[in-house]
């Protein structure tokens, strides 16, 4: 038992403590988890959950398009999908929400690899404006069938997630934390389970390279689909039975933006970054909003604020930050505290004198 | 029937086509896909507006100011802000994007979401094998053949049209043979602008405006941009044509049309991109390598 506390504290000490960005990782997670001990209002409440379901969007965009660098505009798709088939499930065959949301993320997978096939023959901006196309054609099908969709109304009637706010928000945050870390997992640089992160990369900067060694990349670039596919259904189920109405908003081309915002916002390519984009973005336009001048100013302002941040640092805030706080080593690749001067592990000098080799 | 869907077919395309033309060039030659274009179409129409509501200023002169305005605008918007990130191509994309977003905003805080509307520049209109044809469906059909066919001449007779050609086909050469690029891309980003002012100008009087204006043609412009193949603008103004086209056929045709009108063109968009990966005019390269 003390031996157990012993490595934990080291672990804290060493692997946590040490390195700026984790402790922020630490303190938010900490910080969401008391929350409601705290402050229970049900508002409060229901931005986080929100926010938690979009934090889950955001992601999955970053973790194929940040990654692979297969640009989808059309992200919105796999959310609406996974959302209306859950209402459908929902409210017409009675299914309960740990049925409907698997079923409907599988849906989105499927969804996931339909898009993928245009993305073998072609590539950049051409597939980016096919998978445009996707979300749009839904929702013409959405207009035009309104017997089983609903229409413009959309579907209503889905059973809650839970029966109590606090409930609801705790399996929310559960299951984004779960969705994060493993797609943080699945592309993670130096991860020594799984290589999706290295050939991600390598599909990203080098295509026809990767083919050269023998990397299957077409496989690849599925399976980043279908993973993103997969995590938006979720973020998709998870709203259908949270908001409990279901309409072609969810479809919307500024919806699909919108998660392109964010990871853009936050820094692309890096799995927290998306996070950081929505967790400060979200909530700004909704606290905006309780207010009634900020009400008729809230996208002003938002759009005025990505301006500024994007002029000045276009690799996103997180990233920018990072840069600031943290300082890796030149000899042993660990990441350190900036300030520190020589580095914790093999004392090497962090900082070159002259600025570069 | 056949008549109004030609005429109304014809009206669409010409409009898509000058707005097409100016996008096109801007990302053939800035190699930029500015997101932002379709707001200072929206711009424009409202600066119309304006001037034909709250001032007595005659349209003859109305219309050049609005197109002035909104050229100045523009450029100096791609100086300010987009100049800066251009590195980033996604940036590039979110920062104009948020600029359509800034411009939407502010028009409703101004004018609210009502819809609103100018009165045709000469009212009336002609009969054609039983159809009525307004005078400004034609006004409109001519200012668009009048404006592509200058575009033409500008590009393939003039200095500038060459120095612009070239550009488009090779910064670095272009650079080598003393061809200012930063100053050519500027030029062209200004051509553009004027080009959405006049498409603006020439939607006003048809469209009902509203601060979400700035969407559906933006959508229409990029299937048609990539329909007709990435930097072939010739490509680029048939594809639209042809959108337009679809546009108005799945109008008239199919029973609730007007919500699939955005379906219908994008769905052309993909089925010939998977057919056709280049589009229907564009160049196969070989696979770039960095």
């Amino acid at each position: 038992m003390g031996a157990a506390l012993y490595r934990l504290y080291w672990f804290f000490r060493e692997d946590v403590g040490a390195i700026p960005g984790r402790v922020i990782a630490f303190v938010f997670i900490a910080l969401i988890f008391l929350l409601p001990l705290v402050n229970s209002e049900p508002y409060l409440l229901r931005i986080l959950i929100l926010m938690s379901i979009y934090i889950i969007f955001a992601v999955s965009w970053d973790f194929l398009s940040g990654f692979t660098g297969v640009l989808n505009f059309g992200h919105a798709a796999f959310f609406g999908i996974s959302a209306y088939a859950t209402a459908m499930l929902n409210s017409n065959f009675g299914w309960p929400a740990w049925a409907t949301i698997p079923v409907g993320s599988f849906i989105a997978m499927v969804m996931g690899l339909v898009i993928g096939a245009p993305a073998l023959r072609l590539r950049g901006i051409y597939l980016a404006l096919v998978t445009l196309a996707f979300p749009i054609m839904l929702q013409g099908l959405v207009y035009a069938f309104p017997d089983y969709t609903g229409g413009e109304l959309g579907l209503f009637g889905i059973s809650p997630l839970a029966f109590s706010r606090i409930a609801e928000y705790y399996i929310v945050l559960i299951i984004m934390l779960l969705s994060v870390l493993i797609m943080w997992k699945l592309t993670d640089l130096k991860s020594k389970m799984v290589r999706t992160g290295l050939i991600f990369r390598a599909i990203n900067q080098d295509e026809i390279t990767a083919r050269a060694c023998g990397t299957n990349t077409t496989f690849y670039k599925f399976l980043a689909f279908a993973g993103s596919g997969f995590f938006c259904g979720v973020s998709g189920g998870l709203y259908a039975h949270f908001i409990k109405v279901v309409g072609p908003s969810t479809l919307e081309l500024l919806f699909s933006f919108n998660a392109i915002l964010w990871t853009i916002f936050g820094g692309m390519g890096t799995i927290f970054g998306p996070v950081v984009g929505v967790c400060l973005l979200f909530p700004l336009t909704e606290f905006l909003g309780v207010h009634p001048l900020g009400e008729e100013i809230r996208f002003l302002l938002l759009s005025v604020v990505l301006i500024l941040t994007l002029l000045f640092m276009p690799e996103g805030i997180s990233v920018w930050v990072l840069d600031k706080i943290e300082a890796e080593c030149p000899r042993c690749k660990l990441t350190n505290y900036a300030r520190r001067k020589k580095c914790r592990a093999c004392g090497a000098q962090l900082h070159l004198e002259h600025g570069g080799e | 029937m056949l008549i109004q869907i030609l005429i109304t077919g014809f009206v669409k395309g010409g409009i898509y086509a000058v707005l097409v033309a100016g996008l096109s060039l801007m990302f053939g030659v800035a190699r930029i896909l500015n997101l932002s274009y379709t707001g200072f179409f929206m711009l424009t129409a409202y600066m119309v507006y304006i001037f034909s509501n709250f001032t007595s200023v005659p349209l003859i002169i109305a219309c050049p100011l609005s197109i002035l305005g909104t050229t100045i605008l523009g450029v100096v918007s791609y100086r300010l802000i987009i100049d800066r990130v251009k590195a980033h191509e996604l940036t590039v994309m979110i920062i104009s994007l948020a600029l359509s977003m800034l411009f939407q905003e502010i028009l409703l805080i101004i004018f609210s979401g009502d819809f609103r509307g100018i009165p045709p520049f000469k009212e009336g209109f002609f009969e054609l094998g039983g159809v009525r044809v307004a005078y400004q469906k034609i006004f409109t059909i001519i200012v668009s053949i009048g404006v592509i066919g200058a575009l033409e001449f500008l590009l393939a007779r003039t200095r500038l049209g060459v120095a612009i050609r070239a550009v488009a086909q090779d910064r670095e050469t272009a650079n080598l043979m003393g061809i200012n690029v930063n100053r050519i891309c500027l030029i062209t980003t200004g051509i553009a602008m004027a080009l959405a002012g006049i498409a603006g100008v020439m939607v006003s009087p048809l469209l009902p405006l509203e601060p979400h204006m700035w969407i559906p043609p933006l959508l229409v412009i990029l299937a048609a941009i990539v329909l007709g193949g990435l930097g072939s603008l010739k490509g680029s103004i048939i594809a639209a044509f042809i959108l337009g086209y679809v546009e108005t056929l799945v109008v008239f045709l199919i029973p609730l049309g007007a919500y699939l009108q955005g379906a219908f063109v994008l769905g052309v968009m993909a089925a010939v991109l998977i057919i056709r990966p280049e589009g229907l005019f564009g160049l196969v390269f070989e696979e770039e390598r960095l």
